[in-house]
């Protein structure tokens, strides 16, 4: 008994901890900066309020935190899906197939994925500067596309629960490499390509560091690097802004905006990411 | 013919498929293998033709590395991260796995799901929003918690966010947006142990505890090499909390907190593109020698 009283508490405590943060961004935004300061943390400002909020955010710049947020989904987008296509089949091929260099380049991709990506960033602009893309959405679109650790989650899924047999046994009964990618591995592999989507549209659109290098205009700029970018109109955190200042209630706001798409994502994927990996496949 | 030898494990030393396989892998990782080369190794070899030459691309040996090390700021970054990554992957191992083993143990199904579910919310403000987020949590005027900081004997934003507690600040934030994620993985590769492993444990008389920690923890064993080595490069790249916090702070962290705000630094401030890839490089170095210790000793490569 003492042991579920203590299992119980670990995960409330941690619910807190995990939630308590967004529940007052929620809230934070519905108010004023006065009533941020004076009223209870965690109590509800008005709609008025938040409306206020919103029309002096979207003030800012000429609606520039709508043209952020368009630059965000089409950056995360296309390389999403340059990445699926990409990254599955390589996962695939390194579990299940044998090839010269298989073993030279599952070492490759971990050396790759370990190696820092934003040390990677001034490298990067320079190769990037040397083929003229530097100002281009190309500049991050390509970068993100390439998902080491997408690879390595379909390496380890198929490894650890696909057995080979049963690709096999597809063999046996005629089919081509293709044919058996396309028609028994793919379709078992449907929970770990929803994983290696999320994570690599959560790892995109939430990446700060590459664009900020590679995109420095503020129409260019995606919702991450613009958001930073109202941090320092904040008078609370910056006393040396003009009178282009954004309240702390907008900012909370510009912070909610930022995450609401990868929320809804979630929430979309989430049958996928939480109902267990797999059923097995020979399991009896 | 022998379609069937290519799933039997043959002799070590020749390859295993047939050469219909061998053809059909190499053209599924071909694409892969293209983005490898121009976003991996490519500014790898960048980075190391940079870090040993100068600006007029003259070789320099080891004068880039000796000129960032001997910057004032170097030791202090280098300290600053290393202290990070110690909270940050003890924390992350022993509170994920624990939390992704007494959220299997829930027998109720809707419960399990609604608290995993609310463990990954904060996953969703990675990045900038995450940092906000906390930059409003920890100033006591605002903050819905502004009583348990003053209890701590903090009164001001800025006695918060003094550089003695910056590690333990960013690992939180870090904590607080990385867990759930892997909450959900570990949760995943928790259903994925078979069940009568777990009921051939429950029937040798094993308790809650045993099995975990005897069956349970070691079938975890890849996923969890998996994230330490993830979260030790993330770690070692820490770079948009201490740099929004310079925003926020007006001067009480600096700029050149962590290795890779220095890395900007040398590059996009003083100009010094070697310095900083000298830098990178170093970072390389040692997240793969890391890396490769933890790989050798788990058997991470074993396919079978």
């Amino acid at each position: 008994m003492g042991s579920r009283l203590l299992a119980g508490s670990v995960l409330t405590v941690f619910v807190v901890f995990f939630v308590l943060p967004v529940l007052w961004l929620l809230l934070a935004a519905t108010k004023t900066d006065q009533q941020l300061v004076h009223d209870n943390p965690l109590s509800f400002g008005s709609w008025h309020a938040l409306s206020a909020n919103w029309h002096a955010l979207t003030a800012f710049q000429d609606d520039a935190i709508l043209l952020w947020l368009r630059n965000s989904a089409l950056y995360a987008a296309i390389s999403l899906v340059i990445t699926l296509c990409l990254a599955v089949p390589a996962g695939y091929a390194l579990a299940m197939t044998e090839f010269r260099g298989r073993h030279t380049l599952l070492i490759a991709t971990l050396v790759v994925m370990l190696m820092p990506n934003a040390t990677l960033v001034v490298p990067l602009f320079l190769e990037i500067n040397a083929v003229h893309l530097i100002g281009t959405m190309w500049s991050i679109i390509l970068p993100y596309s390439f998902y080491p650790f997408g690879v390595y989650l379909t390496y380890i899924y198929f490894t650890t629960a696909v057995p080979k047999d049963l690709l096999a046994a597809a063999r046996i009964d005629g089919c081509s490499e293709f044919g058996v990618f396309r028609h028994v591995a793919l379709p078992l592999a449907t929970p770990v390509i929803a994983l290696v989507g999320f994570f690599s549209f959560v790892a995109n659109w939430t990446n700060y560091f590459l664009p900020y290098v590679m995109l420095p205009e503020s129409d260019q700029m995606p919702i991450q690097v613009g958001v930073g970018s109202l941090l320092s109109n904040v008078p609370s955190f910056n006393p040396t802004v003009g009178n282009l200042a954004i309240q702390r209630p907008q900012l909370a706001l510009a912070t909610l905006v930022a995450i609401t798409p990868v929320l809804v994502v979630f929430l979309f994927a989430q049958r996928f990411l939480v109902s267990g990996m797999l059923a097995g496949a020979t399991k009896e | 013919m022998t379609l069937t030898h290519s799933s039997a494990g043959s002799a070590r030393g020749r390859p295993r498929g047939t050469s219909r396989q061998s053809r059909a892998g190499m053209a599924f990782v071909a694409g892969y293998v293209l983005l490898l080369i121009a976003f991996g190794v490519l500014p790898t070899c960048y980075a190391i033709y940079f870090a040993f030459t100068n600006a007029g691309g003259a070789f320099t040996g080891f004068s880039n590395f000796v000129t960032t090390a001997q910057d004032f700021r170097f030791v202090d970054s280098l300290g600053h991260v290393a202290l990070y990554l110690l909270f940050w992957l003890l924390s992350l191992v022993v509170f994920v796995v624990v939390l992704a083993l007494l959220l299997h143990k829930l027998s109720s199904g809707p419960l399990s799901q609604a608290l995993r579910f609310l463990y990954y919310i904060p996953g969703a403000l990675a990045g900038a929003a995450s940092v906000l987020v906390w930059l409003f949590m920890l100033d006591p005027t605002v903050s819905p918690v502004s009583s348990l900081l003053e209890t701590l004997g903090f009164h001001t934003f800025g006695e918060v966010i003094a550089p003695g507690n910056l590690a333990l600040l960013f690992t939180i934030i870090a904590f607080w947006t990385g867990a759930g994620g892997w909450i959900v993985v570990m949760y995943g590769a928790l259903n994925n142990i078979p069940k009568d492993v777990m009921e051939a444990a429950r029937i040798d008389g094993a308790n809650g505890w045993q099995t975990a920690w005897r069956v349970q923890i070691p079938m975890l064993r890849k996923w969890i090499v998996y994230m330490v080595i993830l979260a030790f490069a993330g770690g070692a790249q820490l770079f948009v909390e201490p740099q929004l916090l310079s925003l926020a702070s007006t001067g009480v962290a600096g700029r050149d907190y962590s290795l890779n705000q220095l890395t900007y630094d040398f590059a996009f401030q003083m100009n010094n593109i070697n310095g900083a890839a000298a830098v990178s490089v170093e970072l390389l170095v040692v997240s793969v020698s890391v890396a490769g210790v933890f790989v050798a000793r788990s058997g991470f490569f074993d396919a079978d």
